[in-house]
């Protein structure tokens, strides 16, 4: 076995890849609860990738069959509900999972300096997951992925000049059809994967090359023994690893406990208008994007004014679009002294406990239909959202930090 | 810090009670997939009265047969009437172009109908018709208005003259322990076979067989749910020990 593994190693630095990002990997020992969703991030990457490839091979991507192989899947092929329902809840708990993760990295100051590059990569991963999982929904070809897609392609149509025949360049039709649904079979099934493995790749060697954060925004590479090991890391196999099982098993407690007895989710993740096949005659009363999208959504139809000769719509579509963008810059508006909210002062606690709620809120208003009060209330929140990015640079800078410590506080 | 995740979780509770809220009120249903004998009844009812117009095209005769416990030769002479074998996907012979030019619409498939607008819907709507002499058909419904299909199931239930109470006073039965309303009409325009006990009864099973239909993995995925909790359940208790093992040199 040892000298395969040598005979290997000669050709191939596995020892040295393995030491790298695993064996000799020294993650700091005072990861919190809030560490989980990264590893279990990849936990359900895996879910979908597996359960992807098992579920193309009864899906039929054609505007005749998609909706009626999604049947035949969930009653004819063995096992094909189970796989399914993995897939869609999968698809959900992505989302809850990575909002989590980014979330601790708000908190913590993780896109801090010299984190930026991973911060980057991960808004990216976020990006590429939204266009896989807006593509994803369409496959089912029921009432809701059909005018789900219209909405949100039609908005392309409000960009000036070009936007109407950018919207027909992305449908490839003059409305959403079997050819729309072929090329986002194709991009959900090959491209965006590959485009998302690679970015989950460039997104974990930049955080192994700089090291991870820790709750007390600590660099524990500041403070070596001997042997040039962080006196607060530990090697991330086998103490991370078997941290991780842990968690591996709560998550997959509470993420079973949906795909098997609440699959639906009550209509959020699996709406109920989507147990119709897709009619292009028949517009849902109510037409609302999955849950994950929602808080852009409100902030789209928050926009009611039409400004400077553009459409309001062409302003939501701004706002949305800049509302992701804006995250992107976060490692350049925080001006902090110290990265973890443990150290900020209570302007940036604030700051970020009235931008949760505000997301969360926005949320729930892009599910319910839009009434005056609600838009009112969208309009402020999506406020509230921009104010926290745009304030940062000085709100970071006013305050008076706490002294962070030399060592790590557990 | 703990305050603000508290804060948080009380910021989601809003977007947990979500509810598409109908604006009819409804009659409340408790589907229970375990009653074969009530999905038998359920079966036959749709294959006589329903399944002249509308279909079950995502769901195979043999399923239906297996699941319900009825004989497949049994299923066979009393509850195919297209010639399809029991292996085949449960379609009908009325054209969709033609069915549209008689009814406005084509009759829309049932095989996910309950997963659609839910049981309550169902159940609700089949006992929600009257006289109406100014629809086509002399019939409307309480539960969806001018609705373009025909009472089929007057002769069992028979006419009502006015708008009939759904969603006002659900009452328990006491035997089966199912959620049942009474009589939902004050005034009949003429008699059905059954008594609106009986038919109250039938459209249950009706419904129950319609919610099956539209989620047949039901029972298997709950009796297989409990076992892989369980599992995982003990998976946790070890990965706990291994994980407390390992972290005791850690100070």
């Amino acid at each position: 076995m040892n000298k395969l593994l040598n005979w290997v190693d000669e050709r191939l630095p596995v020892v040295d890849a393995w030491n790298k990002h695993l064996g000799k990997y020294y993650a700091p020992k005072n990861f919190n609860v809030w560490y989980f969703f990264g590893s279990l991030a990849m936990l359900v990457l895996v879910n979908q990738l597996i359960t992807g490839i098992w579920l193309t091979m009864s899906y039929n991507p054609s505007g005749e069959g998609a909706f009626a192989s999604v049947e035949y899947i969930m009653r004819d092929v063995q096992w094909g509900w189970l796989l399914r329902y993995l897939h869609s809840t999968g698809a959900s708990a992505f989302f809850v999972v990575v909002y989590l993760h980014m979330f601790r990295g708000l908190m913590y100051g993780s896109y801090q300096k010299p984190r930026e590059l991973i911060w980057i990569f991960g808004m990216l991963i976020y990006l590429v997951l939204m266009a896989e999982a807006f593509m994803g929904y369409l496959l089912p070809w029921g009432q809701m992925s059909y005018w789900g897609a219209q909405v949100i392609i039609n908005l392309f149509g409000a960009i000036p000049v070009i936007g109407e025949d950018l919207s027909l360049w992305i449908r490839g039709d003059y409305l959403i059809s079997g050819i729309t649904l072929n090329r986002f079979f194709a991009l959900h099934v090959v491209a965006l994967p590959i485009v998302l493995l690679g970015l989950v790749v460039l997104h974990i060697l930049a955080l192994h090359e700089v090291g991870s954060n820790n709750p007390d925004g600590i660099d524990i590479k500041k403070n070596k023994d001997e042997n040039g090991v962080p006196k607060d890391g530990i090697p991330f196999h086998p103490y991370y690893t078997v941290h991780d099982l842990m968690g591996v098993g709560v998550f997959f407690f509470i993420f079973f406990i949906v795909v098997f007895f609440f699959p639906e989710m009550g209509g959020l993740f699996l709406e109920k208008p989507n147990f119709e096949p897709a009619n292009p005659l028949k517009t849902p009363d109510h037409i609302a994007p999955v849950w994950y999208f929602t808080p852009f959504y409100a902030m789209l139809r928050a926009v009611t004014v039409d400004l400077f000769g553009l459409d309001a719509k062409f302003w939501g579509v701004v706002v949305m679009g800049g509302a992701i963008a804006i995250l992107f810059v976060v490692p350049w508006l925080d001006k902090s002294p110290v990265r973890s909210m443990r150290y900020k002062g209570w302007l940036s606690r604030s700051a970020l406990a009235i931008f949760v709620v505000s997301f969360i809120i926005l949320g729930y208003l892009g599910i319910v239909p839009a009434t005056e009060g609600r838009t009112t209330v969208a309009q402020i929140l999506t406020t509230l959202y921009f104010a926290f990015f745009i304030l940062m640079p000085f709100y970071t800078r006013m305050e008076k930090t706490k002294p962070v410590p030399e060592r790590v506080t557990g | 810090m703990k305050k603000l995740i508290i804060g948080l979780f009380i910021s989601i509770l809003p977007a947990l009670t979500l509810a598409a809220a109908g604006s009819v009120p409804l009659d409340t249903m408790e589907p229970d997939h375990a009653d074969k004998v009530s999905l038998q009844r359920g079966a036959a009812l749709f294959t006589n009265y329903c399944m002249g117009c509308h279909s079950m095209e995502y769901a195979r005769y043999k399923r239906v047969s297996e699941d319900l416990g009825i004989p497949q030769e049994l299923y066979e002479e009393n509850l195919i009437f297209t010639g399809a074998k029991i292996g085949e996907l449960m379609k009908i012979s009325m054209d969709k172009d033609m069915a549209a030019d008689w009814f406005g619409a084509p009759p829309p498939d049932l095989t996910l109908e309950t997963r659609l607008r839910g049981e309550d819907w169902v159940y609700s709507y089949l006992r929600g018709f009257y006289k109406d002499d100014s629809r086509p058909l002399g019939v409307n419904n309480v539960v969806f208005e001018n609705v373009g299909m025909p009472h089929v199931l007057a002769d069992l239930q028979g006419l009502c003259a006015v708008e009939p109470e759904i969603g006002t006073d659900a009452s328990v039965d006491p035997l089966s322990g199912d959620v049942r309303n009474g009589g939902v009409c004050s005034e009949w325009a003429s008699e059905g076979s059954m008594t609106p006990q009986e038919f109250n009864s039938a459209m249950y099973d009706l419904t129950n067989f319609m919610s099956y239909m539209g989620d047949p993995v039901k029972l298997e995925r709950h009796r297989l749910g409990m076992f892989v909790l369980i599992f995982v359940a003990i998976f946790f208790i070890f990965a706990y020990l291994l994980n407390r093992e390992y972290w005791k040199d850690v100070h």
